[in-house]
């Protein structure tokens, strides 16, 4: 899993069933990754900073529904500390 | 899920039996603007999609639960046509 930043939407109307109604969002992985679209299981937006999950388990956030996705929003990130 | 535009296709005789009646397309992977990266994909079609244009594709263990692709030898598929990307 990783940090990332909405930085815009994707949107599509000829997808997979498994897709409808799902929010596509454009999210750049911080701090300088390549940009990827995730799927929105946690209702963020522009701006935010987002924890995306990847792999086979992305689509386990909107069990039982199958999705099939790679890369899911699922948190948003209220506060990041660190050791400076 | 990464941005790619269909670039060519795929013809295989012989393959997996599983492959049977799925259309293979070549993509190369875009970012947001739209300008080509260097990764390429060989992915299975599963909305149709069309010469030059831009896909959703989804890869890895993932792919598999794409329509018609559940229990096949696939690890990357087309689950989408992009209609429009918008940028903050």
């Amino acid at each position: 899993m990783y940090l990332g930043k909405v930085i815009g939407r994707v949107v599509s109307t000829v997808k997979d069933p498994g897709l409808h109604a799902r929010k596509l969002l454009l999210v750049r992985r911080l701090p300088n990754g390549p940009a990827v679209v995730a799927v929105d299981a946690v209702g963020a937006g522009a701006g935010e900073t987002v924890y995306v999950c990847r792999g086979r388990e992305a689509a386990f956030a909107f069990k039982p529904d199958e999705v099939p996705t790679e890369a899911t929003v699922v948190a948003i990130v209220d506060i990041i500390e660190r050791e400076s | 899920m990464v941005l790619a535009r269909v670039i060519g296709t795929v013809v295989a005789t012989r393959k997996d039996p599983r492959l049977e009646g799925k259309k293979l397309l070549i993509c190369r992977q875009v970012d947001p603007d739209g300008k080509d990266e260097k990764a390429y994909f060989i992915a299975v079609d599963t909305v149709a999609a069309g010469f030059s244009e831009q896909v959703l594709i989804v890869q890895g263990s993932s792919a598999r639960m794409a329509q018609g692709c559940k229990d096949t030898p696939v690890d990357a598929a087309i689950v989408g046509i992009v209609d429009q990307v918008s940028q903050d």
